[in-house]
């Protein structure tokens, strides 16, 4: 019913002639920051001018530590907050501008795995029931149809026998059933995208790599787009075809992945990727180079380029001063940097 | 026996277990392992395997509900499980080992200065003043890279990386010899564990600290290891040197373990574990990992012996 309501405006193509699914633009969250409830004493720049295209069928990786904003930037995307400037572009329409019934629809087009599966499924439901609700809010009327539909996402995610997954109680299911049943209610409404927020940062190490291949698969055999958010760089390249490098409210390098992991441009993507660990005896042996201090306020960050008080290449009179646009060193990677001007 | 004597620590048969409603959990069963003075031990393992709970046998830290606890627990020669409560306490904890306890950077007060809180063991289990307490947590604050000014915040006024190398700083200042860490760094963003890790580095270089170090993250766990034991369902199945264990590790469940390691570095596709570990209620006489193994063969109902192989040591059948 909500799908005719809503007209498909021109569809935007990318630069490799795939469609473009979802297109940002100079987006920027802000939140207000209050002193006793009363007059606005701030803003804690959250996302502060983030612009990308995803491509139909494409999954990228959002990299970046806590508090970089990465959380806000798929908040607004699965449009529980609004931009404070710039937008976010679903198959061509604004989310800002869709309306309930136009967002009603939105929301079943996205899915969202969330971190913490413990905490994303409701305690007193049964998978059954966890299942089902999407379904009775998107409008499937028959009962026959919604089981059936439960029947055929829990087979995906492989939680069989099915029959005796139902009745199960989330408490009574390991971390890595539980992680499943949330992959199954993001994907029960069919939709065209899916957000991950740290799928498997909770699981151990031996069910993460479970979790991310039936992710893959899924992503492929549907055809999904696919917004993965982590810090975890070493299970990014099993994963996505581009990585967007963000810090302190910005995607400091965008590019495919194979061209960041052998030559990152940018000095904090080049930190993150020291800072990673392979297994290795020889790592002992050795001191890590780790930039000092820690992320910048969001409230009141710093002048020029955000990372240039803790960048061991900084240009002094330069980055400190000016904030660096986005340059284009090799074709398809991006990164905000007065090195590669 | 005298070279024994010698190590640092030095665990025989130590056992632990649960009452429950619905049986006995066998967290800590017949646990054997020794480390040496300056020498650093991780405890590999998936959640549930029982090695948080190694860590509370060793420091005596139970709950009510305790089933069985035996074995010996050997600190510098001498048997801490035959002292007192008391004693246990005025000896051994903090003085002989600390401990940094799972999520440490929210378990300090919220209504007492960091500095405070730091110096606190010093008073308590060495008997000093407090100015001399307040000296010692500057110190040690210099060792993991607080600024000093931080003695007198509060902690809601330090980061979460901040706060971690107080809880670190409050495991040092009494001066043990051995310092367990349960997940030092699993709640922190990658720079700030990379940070913490060479704090640790530091610490074990300049004071000649020896680490118990918990974690089921295999790939940072490898920033400290001098050696490496793993742990499957209250028992250790493989311990060796970290430079024979990383490479090849010889127990199927360690190798599955370390082929699970998505890697940045390698083009090596990561595989998992196929199966759930087994509860630690009514385990079976076979070895603990067979359900799952994809090595095993009949002798494998029978539970395995350990088994040396060129210095390392080993549960499973294969090597016998």
């Amino acid at each position: 019913m909500a799908e005719s309501d809503v007209q498909v405006k021109e569809q935007r193509i990318g630069v490799d002639g795939r469609p473009i699914l979802l297109h940002i633009e100079n987006l920027r969250v802000w939140f207000e920051l209050r002193r006793f409830g009363f007059g606005i004493v701030g803003h804690v720049r959250a996302v502060d001018g983030v612009s990308f295209d995803l491509h139909k069928g494409e999954a990228i990786a959002v990299v970046g530590e806590s508090g970089c904003g990465k959380s806000s930037l798929m908040r607004t995307i699965l449009g529980l907050y609004m931009p404070t400037e710039g937008h976010v572009e679903f198959d061509g329409q604004k989310i800002s501008e869709m309306g309930r019934a136009g967002l009603r629809w939105y929301r079943s087009q996205v899915g969202y795995v969330q971190q913490d599966p413990y905490g994303a499924l409701p305690p007193f439901m049964s998978v059954q029931r966890i299942l089902e609700e999407p379904l009775i809010i998107g409008g499937v009327k028959s009962k026959q149809e919604r089981l059936a539909r439960i029947r055929k996402v829990l087979e995906e995610v492989k939680m069989y026998p099915v029959e005796d997954f139902l009745p199960k109680f989330p408490h009574m299911l390991s971390g890595g059933q539980q992680q499943r049943v949330v992959i199954a209610r993001a994907m029960i409404m069919e939709p065209k995208l899916i957000v991950a927020d740290e799928p498997v940062s909770m699981l151990d190490a031996s069910v993460r790599v479970e979790i991310l291949k039936l992710l893959r698969g899924l992503q492929e055999s549907h055809n999904l787009s696919f917004i993965y958010i982590t810090h975890d760089l070493s299970t990014v390249k099993y994963f996505s075809e581009r990585i967007f490098v963000m810090y302190a409210g910005n995607l400091v390098e965008k590019g495919p992945i194979g061209a960041i992991l052998k030559n990152p441009l940018h000095p904090y993507t080049f930190a993150l990727m020291a800072a990673t660990s392979d297994p290795d005896a020889r790592n002992a042996e050795t001191y890590k180079e780790v930039p000092p201090g820690e992320p910048p306020s969001l409230v009141k960050p710093p002048a020029g380029c955000r990372f240039h008080p803790r960048c061991p290449r900084i240009i002094p009179g330069k980055c400190d001063v000016e904030v660096p646009p986005e340059f284009e060193p090799e074709p398809n990677h991006q990164v905000q940097c007065w090195l590669y001007q | 026996m005298s070279a024994n004597r010698e190590k640092l620590l030095r665990v025989e048969d130590l056992v632990l277990h649960f009452r429950t409603t619905v049986g006995t959990v066998q967290a800590v069963d017949g646990i054997n392992f020794d480390l040496d003075y300056n020498r650093a031990v991780v405890i590999l393992g998936e959640s549930g395997c029982g090695k948080s709970s190694l860590a509370k046998a060793i420091l005596r830290l139970l709950p009510r509900n305790v089933g069985a606890y035996s074995g010996k627990v050997y600190l510098g020669g001498s048997d801490v499980m035959a002292l007192s409560d008391e004693e246990f306490r005025q000896n051994v904890r903090w003085v002989g080992i600390s401990m940094v306890p799972q999520a440490a950077m929210n378990s300090l007060n919220p209504v007492i200065r960091v500095g405070d809180q730091v110096a606190e063991p010093a008073m308590i289990h060495m008997g000093v003043k407090k100015e001399e307490a307040m000296k010692l947590a500057r110190q040690m604050f210099e060792h993991v890279g607080v600024p000093e000014d931080f003695l007198v915040r509060y902690p809601f006024e330090l980061s979460g990386g901040m706060r971690q190398r107080a809880a670190i700083a409050m495991a040092l200042v009494t001066a043990p010899n051995l310092i367990i860490l349960d997940e030092p760094t699993s709640a922190l963003d990658l720079l700030t564990q990379a940070n913490i890790f060479n704090v640790l580095k530091r610490i074990k270089k300049e004071l000649g600290t020896s680490f118990i170090l918990i974690t089921h993250d295999i790939a940072t766990s490898s920033e400290l290891a001098d050696e490496v034991a793993v742990m499957y369902a209250g028992q250790i199945v493989e311990t060796g040197e970290a430079k024979d264990f990383f490479p090849a590790p010889l127990h199927p469940y360690a190798q599955m373990l370390m082929a699970s390691v998505p890697r940045l570095r390698a083009d090596q596709d990561p595989e998992f574990i196929t199966g759930q570990p087994p509860s630690l209620i009514n385990l079976p006489p076979s070895c603990r990992f067979a359900p799952r193994c994809p090595k095993r063969r009949d002798r494998c109902e029978q539970d395995p012996p350990i088994i040396e192989k060129d210095g390392r040591k080993v549960k499973c059948w294969l090597y016998a």
